[in-house]
């Protein structure tokens, strides 16, 4: 299959579709409205089902019933409805159900604007809801990456029985790109799942559940989650571009690392050594591959749409060995790169190192 | 090569489409393109945008604050983005809804009564927008004729491929007033 051009919202729903989802429970909200409304026409043409909920609150306790049955299945929303599910989040990750959920980032805080910003990164990466908990995070920048971690976000929710966050923004989901999907496997079976409740008939029932009374019991079902979120290390992923022998290090994700990387190829013409480091996945946080990146950088800077979010984790871990600046915009502004390139300038021209600016 | 347009004017003149018929276009030829709409909170009969970008390299933001093209079908789009232009870029007008001179003198202007020939020459006032996308393709050349109409083919759904001849009409009479203008 060629590639076709397709906004952002439509093609992460066809790949969901193609990754084995067949329930949605969601409500709308800008801009992420085109997911909804493409797979309540595209869901039932699979036989799966397709639920615009009363609320935010209805539609995660739907995936939470859903994911505790063993089917594949989503929901997804924009900050303000995001920060409505967290209470089903915190659930569903402490029942450990697995499921994927989107959020296409626009400004806040509170109902904030509609335009693209990443300022949901703390809550995204560092749990979200109530009790110890994490997500895993995925930051795709492109059309394509979006498609292509589809798959892999259910495939990892599965494997730990745990929730997947994909972590967009207005960019990514109102743009149209060229993309070219996964094909469509319609013999394609989800992994079994001998856990789920889909009836107890010749068998011991399944509970799922998230309440632990005895605090003993609790501590270790806490101690049992923490493991599970140190083995989810090794599915950490980043991409570097032309560190080999950078003295200034851009650390970005999603829709920001876009526009760094134009800023190292912009840099590069006029002489000066910058590179890219873009996480992938924000938890697990791809800290080995940070470090290798900035082995030799004299500076970084994190390019972020949020007001210094990503680099206390970029600060965290690199150890705090290299001086981290930072460089971006809110509330639905976007970095451009005359902005970054004056940055840059600016460290380079510096007197003192280590000064900040 | 680097093409960065905004396009703009008021719901229901085809921006958005011919936003996305280029960005198409692009596509054919093996660059790298994106189109972004403008999604704010906009109200019927306000100006809609969207921006297009057509490169031999990957795109950074798709969201462009400094056109090298502006094609405006509306007088209130004019106002909004030509202080936007980057010096020595187009501006496309379509001057029979837009009463209004350009003040710019450091850029390209192609004035055309796009409405009105789409209304007298091909009786159909809703192909305004391909005359001046023909224009576009003759001034500016990012893409070609064929990959547009080629992309007119994916774009529109085959019950309504009876229109194609119709719109590759408007294309080519963009064209061709272009030719005569330069």
């Amino acid at each position: 299959m060629g590639k076709v051009l397709m906004k952002g919202n439509e093609a992460l729903g066809e790949a969901a579709v193609r990754a084995g989802c067949r329930y949605f429970f969601g409500y709308p909200i800008t801009p992420q409205n085109e997911i909804p409304h493409y797979l309540a026409k595209r869901l039932p043409e699979v036989g799966g089902v397709f639920v615009q909920a009363e609320s935010e609150i209805a539609a995660i306790n739907m995936v939470y019933g859903a994911a505790g049955s063993g089917a594949r299945v989503m929901t997804s929303s924009s900050g303000p409805g995001i920060s409505l599910k967290q209470e089903g989040i915190s659930y569903i990750a402490g029942a450990e159900l697995p499921c994927v959920i989107v959020n296409m980032q626009r400004g806040g805080p509170g109902l904030g604007g509609i335009q693209p910003a990443q300022s949901d990164y703390f809550q995204a990466v560092k749990g979200g809801g109530h009790g110890d908990y994490r997500l895993l995070v995925l930051a795709p920048a492109t059309i394509q990456e979006m498609v292509d971690l589809m798959g892999k976000a259910f495939d990892l929710a599965d494997e730990y029985r745990n929730p997947v966050m994909i972590l967009g923004d207005g960019i990514l989901g109102q743009m149209m790109e060229a993309v070219e999907l996964p094909p469509e496997d319609l013999s394609f079976k989800i992994p079994s799942k001998p856990w789920a409740t889909t009836g107890a008939k010749g068998r011991t029932p399944n509970i799922i559940n998230s309440l632990y009374l005895d605090p003993l019991e609790l501590e270790k079902h806490n101690l049992h989650l923490r493991n599970k979120y140190e083995q989810m290390r090794k599915e950490s992923m980043g991409e570097t571009y032309k560190t080999e022998d950078a003295e200034l290090v851009l650390v970005g994700y999603g829709s920001a690392a876009r526009v760094a990387k134009a800023v190292v190829d912009q840099g590069r013409a006029r002489g000066l050594k910058v590179g890219l480091f873009r996480p992938i996945t924000l938890f697990p946080f791809p800290k080995d591959d940070l470090q290798k990146a900035c082995c030799q950088a004299r500076h970084v800077i994190t390019v972020e749409m949020s007001l210094g979010q990503l680099i206390e984790d970029v600060r965290y871990n690199l150890e705090f060995k290299v001086p981290v600046h930072y460089c971006g915009r809110v509330g639905g502004m976007i970095p451009t790169t005359r902005d970054i390139l004056a940055k840059i300038e600016a460290l380079t021209n510096l007197q003192g190192e280590g000064e900040e600016v | 090569m680097l093409q960065e347009i905004i396009l703009a004017g008021f719901g229901g003149q085809g921006v958005m489409s011919m936003g996305q018929l280029l960005a198409y276009a692009g596509l054919e030829e093996n660059k790298y393109v994106s189109w972004i709409p403008s999604y704010g909170p906009e109200m019927r009969g306000g100006t809609a945008n969207c921006s297009v970008t057509i490169s031999d390299k990957e795109v950074s933001s798709p969201i462009i604050t400094e056109p090298n093209t502006l094609i405006v079908l509306n007088r209130p789009s004019l106002e909004k983005f030509e202080g936007d232009i980057q010096p020595g870029g187009w501006l496309l007008l379509n001057s029979s809804l837009i009463d209004l001179e350009p003040r710019r003198q450091d850029i390209n202007v192609f004035k055309i009564p796009s409405a009105d020939i789409a209304s007298e020459k091909l009786n159909n006032s809703r192909v305004a927008n391909m005359i001046i996308l023909g224009a576009y393709i003759q001034l500016i050349g990012a893409v070609s004729l064929e990959s547009v109409v080629n992309a007119l083919k994916k774009v529109l759904p085959e019950y309504r491929h009876d229109l194609l001849p119709l719109n590759r009409r408007a294309l080519e009479l963009g064209i061709e007033l272009a030719q005569k203008a330069l």
